[in-house]
């Protein structure tokens, strides 16, 4: 047979371009996943937008004085307009602090006894349970908090004034109980426990085993081993969890709302009825505010946006340098 | 001639077990007579002692035992199943009030009826929550189509692509799951309700649902797609397929259960969230089919109008309503369990 007949194939010409369908693909995937950066960057840019007005008028007053008030006439102008957060900066400040001091024991406390001392099938039920328990709604936490949780409050906040009193935070003066913004802090302690629990527990769930295991070979008790390794390795990571949880305090709306008495005054007697909560305010001039009002409340809100964006961007921060540090 | 037999003496025996029952009855009758015998009173004085006798008595008898190092850790043991008990405490009683308080509200009327006819201090067989049942499934509806390709193109953005931008977008998105859901709702308000719609519609609610969506479904999107294996995205590629091709037919598949538990976390995340449906959707109190149009009732918002008419009737209703909202959360979150359970065991 000829050799002459045979066709030689020609070869392929290779290329690692994708193809067009890859490229659609691409673009596609990351448009969508650019999407954040867009709504992050749009709800800035709005709230600025819309707040704009109200920061230049009032400038730094809108931080440090705590009046808010607005007289119109009666076709709806702005005759004279003060707005100032401090009070409610101050309040939103305190009761997520508080919220974080009670939290943070608790749920470190019941971290460590989910990952180190319960039996499995107790660890199995405890954590979808309180898995489920962040996934509730905070209005439920508000009205159980008001309707169930705030007497019993109100009688420990009694029993703090009347042993603590002589500290300057714990003074009542006047002798009011009710709403305080201690009240409002164990209802967001109690939300915000299952969050800093499952994410220290993760954290110790990565305490590498080998270190574990020799310090049992060495003889160490349970606690020692703790001691130990788990938490020089999970430090960082339970401030970061903290942090996670001091920024859903800061932004939680409903829950403190029900349970707060709101008071255009600075006031750091943590058991006096009176607080301030940025995001409560929100809620509570809506309904009667005309728009120029509901600009400054676009003003607050961009506050509120950007303080819980930087303590959201530190937690996260802290929480991924998890392991770095330690023994 | 003896041959050694392996023992464990690290296990619990019965008689440890029963030591440790001791105990507890020990304490639990202590904290008894201490409260009886002193001035104090209360549950919080009771758990106190109870504690405190339950503390000393492990604590000193493993000193006498075992020593110092033992002595301190049963005390932290004590300390540390103490945190959880503390964080139960409150879970068992939001469900027990839920239910005890929100059941003599439940009737047949709450699932056939709005309150168009009906205000909240009328009596319980006038009225229902018709109309908030219908309004949630609307804006969940809604956000459900707007946030889960967003959030899935994001997860598949940081696990398939895995670009430059990977990290940034990767912090975003943690970034975005702390925003504040009244910062959402203020954002819609002036972004889109004031120039452009000018009135409360369902549509505005589901917007603001939208972006505290996304980040759930994108993170635990993320996660389930980390855990299908390389291997086949290798195969699918060794087989000629293009990448979008091994996405579509090979990986997404693979991650089918995983990415439904994504959708269905996300739903109960939005399902319960009241602070923006209250700047936004206006909380009509009629059966409204229109999303884009008019005012929309929702049970977060029907919870709050209900709880802030203060009457016994209302607040009954606002038990109910809780009542139904915290099943609808946990059917979710149990069916998310079950699917991402059998994703595992396979």
């Amino acid at each position: 047979m000829a050799l002459t007949n045979v066709e030689i194939p020609q070869p392929r010409t290779i290329t690692t371009q994708p193809r067009r369908s890859d490229k659609v693909f691409r673009g596609v995937v990351t448009t969508g996943g650019l999407s954040s950066l867009v709504i992050l960057g749009l709800i800035g840019f709005f709230l600025a937008r819309s707040g704009f007005e109200i920061l230049r008028k009032e400038g730094l007053k809108f931080l440090t004085s705590a009046d808010w008030s607005i007289t119109t006439d009666e076709s709806g102008n702005v005759l004279e307009s003060n707005f100032g957060l401090s009070a409610m900066l101050v309040g939103t400040i305190l009761c997520s602090i508080i919220a974080v001091v009670i939290a943070v024991p608790i749920s470190v406390f019941s971290a460590l006894f989910l990952n180190f001392y319960a039996p499995p099938w107790m660890k199995r039920i405890l954590v979808s349970v309180i898995d489920t328990m962040a996934a509730f709604p905070s209005i439920l936490f508000g009205i159980w908090g008001f309707l169930v949780l705030m007497p019993s409050v109100e009688y420990w906040a009694k029993l703090i004034n009347k042993y603590l009193g002589w500290i300057p935070l714990f003074e009542v003066k006047p002798y009011f109980f009710s709403r305080s913004p201690f009240v409002a802090g164990v209802v967001l302690a109690i939300m915000i426990i299952p969050i800093i629990t499952s994410v220290s527990r993760e954290v110790f769930a990565q305490a590498p085993l080998d270190r574990i295991q020799a310090a049992f070979a060495l003889g160490a008790t349970r606690w020692a081993m703790i001691k130990a390794v788990v938490i020089p390795y999970g430090r960082s990571g339970v401030i970061g969890g903290a942090m996670l949880g001091l920024g859903r305090a800061m932004g939680e709306t409903v829950a403190v709302y029900t349970v707060l008495n709101i008071v255009f005054q600075v006031n750091w007697q943590i058991l006096l009825g009176a607080g301030g909560n940025v995001a409560s305010l929100i809620i509570l001039k809506f309904g009667e505010a005309n728009l120029y009002e509901i600009n400054a409340l676009m003003a607050a809100g961009l506050i509120l946006f950007l303080l819980t964006l930087i303590v959201n961007a530190g937690a996260n921060f802290i929480v991924k340098r998890t392991g770095k540090s330690g023994r | 001639m003896s041959i050694a037999i392996p023992t464990k003496p690290w296990a619990i025996s019965p008689v440890d077990r029963l030591r440790n029952l001791g105990f507890f009855l020990f304490s639990i009758l202590f904290s008894y007579a201490f409260v009886a015998v002193t001035p104090m009173k209360g549950k919080l004085a009771y758990a106190f002692i109870f504690f405190i006798a339950y503390l000393v008595s492990t604590s000193s008898y493993s000193l006498v035992k075992r020593g110092i190092p033992a002595a301190k850790d049963s005390l932290i043991k004590a300390t540390v199943a103490l945190g959880a008990v503390v964080t139960l405490i409150p879970i068992t009683s939001i469900i027990g009030t839920v239910i005890s308080k929100g059941l003599p509200g439940i009737s047949l009327n709450l699932f056939t009826q709005d309150m168009s006819l009906a205000t909240p201090t009328d009596p319980l067989n006038n009225g229902g929550l018709l109309h908030a049942i219908t309004g949630t499934l609307t804006l969940v509806f809604l956000a459900l189509i707007m946030s889960v390709p967003l959030g899935i193109l994001t997860a598949l953005y940081l696990t398939e692509i895995k670009g430059r931008f990977s990290e940034p977008i990767r912090f975003l998105v943690q970034a975005m799951s702390g925003v504040p859901s009244i910062v959402a709702g203020l954002f819609i308000l002036s972004a889109v309700l004031y120039p452009i719609t000018k009135s409360f519609s369902g549509l505005m609610g589901a917007l603001a649902l939208t972006i505290l969506m996304i980040p759930t479904v994108a993170r635990t999107a993320e996660e389930v797609l980390l855990l299908i294996p390389n291997d086949l995205r290798e195969a699918g590629t060794a087989l000629g397929g293009t990448q979008w091709r091994t996405v579509a037919m090979i990986v997404l598949p693979a991650a089918r259960s995983g990415l439904i538990t994504a959708v269905i976390l996300g739903v109960a995340r939005i399902a319960g969230e009241t602070a923006p449906l209250l700047l936004l959707t206006g909380g009509g109190d009629k059966v409204n089919p229109n999303a884009f149009n008019g005012s929309i009732g929702s049970l977060p918002y029907y919870i709050w109008k209900s709880f802030n008419a203060g009457s016994p009737e209302a607040i009954t209703r606002a038990w109910a309503g809780l009542l139904v909202l915290l099943v609808v959360v946990l059917i979710l979150f149990t069916l998310a369990r079950s699917l991402s359970s059998r994703k595992i065991s396979k």
